[in-house]
């Protein structure tokens, strides 16, 4: 929608950027997820609804994984009352998924806070999920206060740094980076050159056929500079990756579903499980986007990815929660 | 005998007329709505749509000024010399601090860096 916003949002009444009309498109084009299909470096789309109708339907994978995000636990103003009964409905659907995904990838902003009890609650919920693992990156709002110092402490464990860390599954290669921390006055998101260098050593020795799913809370793109909706250094990141023939890039913190491709890598952001923000530069700010309670939770969402091994690299499925 | 009072009334509104100018002055550099000249050192600053307004606000020394945040998300206000840092301020929440030494602060929110300010101490 990035590009196409200015041409839907062009007649602005009450002053937030927003006209009834571009909302109307907005909220058809946010509420239906979109099935993506990575073949040979290029990310596929295809509509769950048209999925639902039966047009198209994605293959069952060897490997398949969730990514929730940004569940702002602990936030509870107009633009969602309780986001535990949305965390919940994310759950409601992982569990109701006809085969149980391998693991969960949280990609930050767990809570809006950074309150313990905001962490208790989500940790608690999510062991219901029919996935046990759960992987987490934080997002800005998990190290408020402290610099991530309890985030570590609760999610650290054979972590490096910040909390970056990698490991295998089903012979992809998972990256989890840290774009939150020590953030500039001005800024974008930032990996810093300890975390680079780190990146670079992780896949060193990795062949170039190997997948690799890389997910991170701000996006490894740049979205929308101008709300800080990108990461500064992301290009010497995936510089690193740039021999390897599929890499999936995963993140949060935009609270709507973007896709992009750019040679061999796919980038896609997720739904927030709490509150949906505005398209980029349709509103006067990033904050967020009051829906009527009805439509909400079609603007909520979960993204469960399938890794298929031999030809068909990755499709990633994004549902919304209504 | 006619024309004392209208010398009178003439300078009364010109006296008036100057006080209202000063106090204007003063108001408008001190950024702020009060008519009293003791409320002047105080100072306010609104966090609205990610945004610290005014953006630049040149104060006297020994002005306290208060953030408040209208935002349904929270900020921060961190000097980047680190001579002061609020917690996260939430919807409605407050954060003050007294400058007691001249000099330009430049501040941010640590939640959203985009978000940048100034506050000169003269």
């Amino acid at each position: 929608m990035g590009e196409n916003s200015k041409k839907i949002i062009d007649i602005n009444r009450n002053d937030d950027g927003v006209d009834r009309r571009g909302f109307l498109q907005c909220m058809a084009w946010a509420g239906t997820g979109a099935l993506c299909v990575m073949h040979g470096g290029i990310l596929k789309t295809y509509s769950l609804s048209e999925i639902a109708k039966g047009a198209s339907r994605p293959a069952a994978g060897e490997l398949s994984f969730v990514q929730i995000s940004d569940s702002h636990m602990g936030f509870n103003k107009a633009a969602n009352s309780d986001v535990a009964a949305t965390l919940q409905a994310a759950i409601d659907k992982i569990n109701a998924l006809p085969q149980a995904p391998s693991f969960l990838l949280h990609t930050g902003d767990i809570t809006h806070l950074a309150k313990p009890e905001q962490f208790d609650t989500v940790e608690k919920m999510l062991s219901a999920a029919s996935a046990k693992q759960v992987f987490y990156v934080p997002g800005e709002h998990d190290v408020i206060g402290d610099n991530g110092k309890q985030f570590l402490e609760r999610y650290g464990k054979g972590t490096k740094g910040d909390g970056w860390h990698s490991f295998e599954k089903g012979g992809v290669h998972f990256i989890g980076l840290v774009n939150v921390a020590n953030l500039k006055a001005g800024g974008l998101g930032s990996l810093g050159n300890e975390q680079l260098e780190w990146l670079e050593d992780d896949v060193k020795h990795l062949s170039s056929s190997t997948p690799i799913v890389v997910f991170a809370h701000i996006p490894l793109w740049a979205v929308y500079p101008e709300w800080g909706w990108g990461t500064e250094d992301s290009a010497q990141a995936l510089s690193y990756l740039k021999r390897f023939g599929s890499v999936s890039v995963l993140n949060g913190h935009i609270h709507q579903i973007m896709k992009k491709v750019e040679g061999n890598i796919t980038f896609h952001t997720a739904d927030s499980t709490a509150f949906p923000q505005p398209a980029p530069g349709s509103a006067p700010s990033p904050g967020p986007l009051v829906v009527p309670a009805e439509q909400l939770r079609s603007m909520l969402g979960l993204t469960s990815v399938q890794f298929v091994k031999g030809n068909q690299p990755l499709a990633i499925t994004d549902s919304t929660l209504a | 005998m006619q024309k004392k009072p209208l010398f009178y009334e003439r300078t009364g509104i010109l006296a008036i007329a100057v006080l209202t100018l000063a106090m204007c002055g003063w108001a408008n550099q001190a950024q702020t709505s009060s008519p009293t000249p003791a409320a002047a050192s105080v100072t306010e600053v609104k966090i609205d749509n990610f945004t610290y307004g005014p953006a630049e606000l040149t104060v006297p020394v020994g002005t306290t000024v208060t953030w408040t945040n209208h935002d349904d998300m929270p900020h921060t206000v961190t000097s980047e010399d680190k001579s002061f840092a609020s917690k996260a301020l939430d919807t409605d929440d407050t954060f003050t601090f007294t400058f007691t030494k001249p000099g330009t602060y430049n501040y941010f929110c640590t939640i959203h860096p985009k978000m940048t300010a100034k506050i000169v101490v003269r």
